[in-house]
């Protein structure tokens, strides 16, 4: 054989059901909250394109308990991603000097969930302001 | 040496997923609790909010498809992302098996949304 054979370290199959490694599977888990909640979206915009009776049955499911559970826990998901994406991001970006100084990997952290919370808080209140 | 440099395609999906994850974080707290929570049940919000004749309207309006195309698109391709580099880890399957399933899906979805928007029309 050509080229190199890097060497792995034997590992049980199940290595991401246990602590260190659980909490970087349930951090990939909220992608699974991110696109479950796009495909609920996407099949409303289906049922959107076929008429009216076909998007009120998908609002009916909408109000179902199974689907308040779901969207429940897709909002867990989503507080979850906000809150390690601003930890991953100050590590995975460049280093970013102010006046000749590097900022510190936690405040960037912290100025991205000020962020985000006040474009929770805006969205929210669009959403409050358009309605009927 | 003059052997030809292996380009990885791995950067591609790095651009949907960075920007889907940076739209999520900003956006997608707010979304499902206005769509999935209070729209539906009207707690908090006006029941009407989400009657076929408004959403209708927005979904014609170009900006308003761009919002619904963005977000379902950009989330799916972050999501698609996630899940391909865990199952990887997770040694749930071969290298090319697992990318036409995580972003085979992932490319089907988006074509899905455009469909939709584009037989939606413009009103």
């Amino acid at each position: 054989m050509i080229g190199p054979r890097p060497y792995l370290r034997p590992a049980a199959t199940s290595w991401w059901m246990h602590s260190p490694y659980l909490a970087y599977t349930l951090r990939e888990l909220t992608g699974v909250a991110v696109a479950g909640y796009a495909i609920v979206l996407l099949a409303g915009l289906i049922s959107l394109a076929s008429g009216k009776s076909v998007y009120d049955a998908w609002l009916d499911f909408l109000r179902s308990p199974w689907s308040l559970a779901l969207h429940l826990l897709f909002l867990i998901g989503m507080i979850a991603h906000v809150w390690t994406w601003f930890q991953i991001m100050p590590k995975t970006m460049p280093r970013l000097a102010f006046r000749g100084r590097i900022v510190p990997q936690n405040r960037i952290a912290v100025a991205g969930l000020a962020v985000a919370t006040a474009a929770f808080v805006i969205i929210v209140l669009a959403a409050e302001w358009v309605q009927p | 040496m003059g052997a030809a440099v292996k380009r990885s395609i791995a950067p591609v999906f790095w651009l949907p997923f960075g920007a889907g994850g940076m739209l999520a974080a900003l956006t997608g707290p707010a979304l499902v609790l206005i769509t999935g929570l209070a729209g539906p049940t009207g707690i908090g919000i006006s029941p009407g909010f989400m009657s076929f004749t408004r959403v209708t309207a927005f979904a014609q309006h170009p900006l308003g498809k761009l919002v619904l195309f963005g977000t379902i698109a950009l989330f799916i391709w972050h999501g698609a992302e996630r899940i391909y580099l865990t199952l990887r880890d997770m040694h749930a399957g071969g290298k090319l098996a697992l990318m036409w399933i995580c972003y085979g899906t992932a490319a089907a979805l988006t074509l899905v949304a455009a469909g939709a928007l584009l037989i939606i029309g413009v009103g």
